[in-house]
């Protein structure tokens, strides 16, 4: 512990914490900008810079550790004058459409500018880049003029991720994040996963906004029906400034019946249906002699990740779908037969937490039904926006249940959205199916928390079942690396691109660990609370096999249920 | 007025590629020295010799080579720097080219004082005809078992490996230098961890500037006393200057430090050429601008320093009364503008908001607010910036504008300036 005196406080903190840190314990917010809580420093912004005593410099909060007798001051005349030209210069070359930006009310920068009393017009001519916006992504925009440089994405998609879609171009003033040979993102390796836009402070990083094709469909006499990924539930209310963690599945249904969704549907159904597939698949797999270790494909940036850095590996990946495109084909199909409507006049809408969603629809292969089997994806947020505009009181909501014969879910399918999850569910079903008795347990915690590599073995009968979870494309890169290698000893492997799981994902509420721990804990809460917990346990899942699917892997099962993977190798060149 | 050769003795006497030619004039006899040594012991000499950085910052050698030597590590470096980037300034490069086993020795001495067993040279990109003659000079200097395994037969291992810059002025700054080495943009980091602790590859290290370095060698042989009796108290030593702009003899001189910026101007340069001094920018494009009343000045690191501007690397740019302030002050500012890595706020905003607004001035459309506006931001990019590059930028402009009000007050409100005109503004 070392003592200092922070505006004239003294405190006791643990040596080699920053100033901004220590100002922390001592209810001082230094404003800050670059700095992000679960990234490296950066200290670049200079917004959190301080006076220290006996120095001619002054210091940014973020990067400088304390002392022993140190004498910090943060709000001094020379200090804030110091924290408002910096930020005078950025607002400068900023573009001023902040009242019509995607991020008015979420923007840090726009935030600070209230926290720091800016309100004089600015003393130089605003210039702006003068780049086009970046469009081309079924899964972000980017707007590179409303770039600030505090280089977030750079190290969520270059280090979180392993990707490299970003990096810095030119010097000075002409600084700015490019993609690689300045190609439209669509045309880089770019997998759509969102972390960048989960750390852009700013408008410059953005979720492809796709509420106007809703309200167009709205008004379009289609039957608007809707699946809601495992996730929505436990981040929706998030989103519309509600605690992190907090559990809203019966008010989500109410507000969509509001918007004018004519269905909403579980996607915990189809997560169950996925285990089903997956699950025999594995168990195929391993009776018959097909490759292993088989990796989860459920995740939209992960597939596309492997097809773009590692196509050798893709016959490790599982044929399935994942649920969202299951729903799809399922809705056009069976449910269409069903409800005795033709599925062209249906809208087959996904509210999902991820941003690769929105790609994962247009890949070709999704055509099943014979139509696109799911029409729009949306995200967590954009959803959010339209309850908010919508001018409904989220909070007040009262409860309703999805909607049948899709408004069921079991537990396993609800922990799909957390790392681990998919694999916990696989588990449950497996180990009951191939032994034919009830699981002595059901919570397979080994494969829980955030840890990046997870891994397990489960005695199955005699069979050495092990496992291995991985969440976030770095650590699923080292997965592959292995794999390669013909290291990775294991049968089944977990991959999900976001940090967290699906959870952490590009389209959900600006997320932090803290947040994303929250929202885990929810999904394993609902799973605790859920009267089925096991897939093949759930009673629409075993009616959609009675009805018309037949059996697990059955031929019609394979045309609908199952998809095929192709290289994209050629985005890297 | 007489030179003072410690730093060129050997200027012209020896071939510079040749170690063995070196040695014959008593090289690497201090290194000799040193092997014998403990690095305590050698940090020791040039604490009492008083040795500081001739590179610009002027900060005490000894105390970074105890940084480096009190941190524990399995590997440690010694770095050259030989980006001579500031505009006008040449020194480095005559050590360079005409002795470089100094520069060696010197390195290979404070890597013995450290612990490290590798050091590098980062050489700027705009000297390339300097390459071969250091490739040339290492290879000698291997041959002769001055460098490499066991050096002169003292058991202990040094090597350097020759780096070149790509033509930032940036990569001048310590830390930026390492970025580039291990080859990523040429960006500085925040500060601390210092090199000393967390260096180039993330390993102690203690970064030099050429001159710094070659001064080391004499210091082992002829002991810090010696030394201290050459130069000022506060900056014990001799130093390289480069003179150039409008005087009659330009070139790289020597002299103790404290020597008088006006006898050299005068006396060894031969006055100024082509008209009157308007003014004169000591320690290169960072540094102040002072006026005519301010030439009696005694050049060490603590007098210069005092008088608001910096030593620096001791480069002397002398100008004439046929140039405009504004317009050198402009000048200056369109070299860091350009020059800026662009990584923080202060510098990659600043530094062009400060060049439109210096622009505006010279045009003869500034007013007394665009004054305002200056002072005030390049007193914030004085101490908010994240490296000397954007601190930097600030002392042409706070100095001219203190030196020269009046110059300044001619431009302003529509007022015409003959020599920034119209037409050369932005």
């Amino acid at each position: 512990m070392v003592n200092i005196t922070i505006d004239g406080q003294k405190l006791q903190v643990p040596e080699g914490v920053t100033i901004l840190e220590a100002a922390r314990t001592a209810n001082i917010n230094i404003p800050t900008l670059c700095y992000h809580e679960d990234q490296k420093i950066k200290s670049v912004c200079r917004i959190c810079a301080v006076e220290v005593e006996g120095q001619r410099l002054l210091q940014a909060a973020c990067s400088y550790p304390v002392a022993e007798g140190m004498v910090i001051r943060t709000s001094t005349p020379t200090v804030l004058n110091a924290r408002k030209n910096n930020l005078e210069l950025l607002l400068a070359h900023h573009p001023q459409d902040c009242l019509v930006c995607g991020k008015n009310g979420r923007c840090e920068l726009q935030k600070l500018t209230q926290d720091l009393n800016m309100n004089k017009p600015l003393r130089y001519e605003v210039e702006t880049r003068g780049f086009p916006i970046d469009d081309s992504s079924p899964c972000i925009t980017r707007d590179p003029n409303k770039c600030i440089l505090c280089t977030r994405c750079v190290e969520a998609c270059n280090e979180v991720q392993t990707v490299g879609t970003f990096s810095k171009q030119n010097r000075g003033y002409e600084t700015v994040v490019v993609t690689p040979y300045d190609k439209k993102t669509v045309d880089t390796p770019c997998v759509g996963c969102g972390q960048c836009v989960q750390v852009c402070p700013v408008g410059a990083l953005t979720i492809h906004d796709d509420t106007d094709r809703i309200y167009k469909e709205l008004v379009g006499g289609k039957i608007l029906v809707a699946q809601v990924a495992p996730s929505v539930r436990v981040t929706i209310a998030e989103a519309l400034g509600e605690d992190p963690g907090t559990i809203s599945p019966g008010r989500l249904v109410t507000a969509m019946k509001k918007l004018g969704f004519h269905q909403v549907f579980d996607s915990d159904f189809s997560a169950d249906l996925t285990i089903m597939e997956e699950g025999y698949e594995l168990l195929d797999r391993i009776k018959n002699g097909g490759t292993l270790p088989m990796i989860t494909s459920c995740c939209p940036g992960w597939v596309k990740f492997c097809e773009t850095f590692s196509p050798k590996e893709l016959d490790h990946l599982s044929s399935a779908k994942s649920p969202q495109q299951m729903f799809g084909a399922v809705i056009k199909t069976y449910y269409a037969e069903k409800a005795g409507v033709d599925p062209k006049d249906i809208c087959s809408i996904s509210i999902m937490p991820c941003t690769a969603k929105k790609f994962e629809c247009l890949r070709p292969e999704f055509h099943d039904s014979g139509y696109q089997d799911v029409d729009i994806s949306l995200t967590v947020v954009e959803l959010a926006n339209m309850i908010k505009a919508a001018g409904i009181n989220f909070k007040e909501l009262e409860e309703t249940p999805f909607d049948t014969p899709f408004g069921l879910g079991s537990g396993a399918g609800e922990i799909f959205g957390a790392t681990g999850g998919v694999m916990e569910a696989a588990l449950r079903t497996v180990y009951e199916v191939i032994t034919g008795k009830e699981l002595p347990r059901l919570d397979f915690t080994e494969v829980r928390g955030v840890e990046g590599l997870k891994e397990a073995v489960i005695d199955i009968d005699g069979l050495e079942v092990k496992v291995a979870v991985v969440h976030s494309l770095s650590n699923a890169r080292d997965m592959l690396r292995k794999v390669r290698a013909g290291k990775a000893d294991y049968h089944f492997i977990e991959v999900m691109a976001c940090p967290g799981g699906c959870v952490g994902g590009g389209g959900t509420p600006v997320r932090s660990w803290k947040k994303v721990k929250a929202r885990l804990d929810a999904a394993y809460e609902l799973d605790k609370q859920l009267p089925i917990r096991k897939s093949h346990e759930n009673p629409a899942i075993k009616e959609i096999y009675a009805e018309f699917l037949g059996e697990p892997l059955s031929e019609k099962a394979h045309h609908l249920l199952h998809t095929s993977y192709i290289s994209r190798k050629d985005l890297l060149s | 007025m007489e030179e003072m050769h410690v730093l060129l003795r050997n200027r012209g006497k020896i071939i510079p590629t040749d170690a063995k030619s070196y040695m014959s004039v008593g090289g690497y006899v201090a290194l000799k020295k040193a092997l014998s040594m403990e690095g305590a012991d050698i940090i020791q000499v040039l604490k009492d010799a008083g040795l500081r950085g001739r590179g610009g910052a002027g900060f005490p050698t000894y105390l970074k080579l105890q940084f480096a030597y009190n941190t524990e590590s399995d590997e440690k470096y010694i770095v050259c720097n030989a980006d001579e980037g500031e505009p006008g300034t040449n020194k480095d490069r005559v050590l360079l080219s005409e002795d470089p086993n100094s520069i060696f020795e010197g390195m290979a001495i404070a890597a013995k004082a450290i612990g490290a067993h590798k050091g590098f040279i980062y050489l700027r990109s705009e000297y390339p005809y300097i390459r071969p003659i250091l490739i040339e000079a290492l290879e000698s200097a291997r041959q002769a078992g001055c460098l490499g395994k066991n050096i002169l037969g003292s058991g202990y291992d040094f090597d350097i490996e020759l780096h070149s810059g790509a033509g930032a002025y940036v990569c001048g700054e310590e830390t930026a230098l390492f970025e580039s080495i291990e080859g990523n943009r040429g960006e500085p980091r925040y500060r601390p961890p210092y090199p000393g602790t967390k260096g180039l590859f993330g390993k102690p290290t203690a970064l030099n500037n050429v001159e710094t370095l070659a001064n080391i060698p004499p210091i082992l042989l002829n002991g810090a006393e010696w030394y201290r009796s050459i130069g000022s108290p506060n900056s014990p030593g001799t130093k390289l200057f480069t003179v150039c702009g409008n005087v009659n003899k330009r070139g790289v001189f020597e002299f103790p430090m404290g020597v008088n910026l006006k006898d050299i101007l005068y006396d060894v340069c031969g006055g100024v050429a082509d008209g009157e001094l308007l003014a004169v920018q000591t320690g290169g494009s960072s540094g102040a601008i002072i006026n005519p009343d301010q030439i009696d000045l005694p050049l060490d690191i603590d007098h210069v320093s005092a008088s608001g501007g910096r030593l620096g690397c001791g480069t002397i740019l002398v100008i004439n009364d046929k140039n405009c302030v504004v317009d050198i002050v402009k000048n200056n500012l369109d070299f860091f503008r350009s020059e800026s890595c662009g990584q923080c706020t202060t510098c990659r905003e600043g530094g062009t908001r400060l060049y439109e607004l210096i622009c505006h001035i010279s045009s003869g459309k500034g007013t007394l607010k665009d004054i305002e506006t200056i002072k005030d931001l390049a007193n914030t990019m004085r101490v908010s910036a994240l490296c000397g590059l954007g601190h930097s930028t600030a002392v042409p402009v706070l100095s001219s504008l203190q030196n020269f009000e009046e110059v300044y007050n001619r431009h302003l409100d529509g007022n015409d300036c003959s020599i920034c005109g119209h037409d050369r503004g932005y």
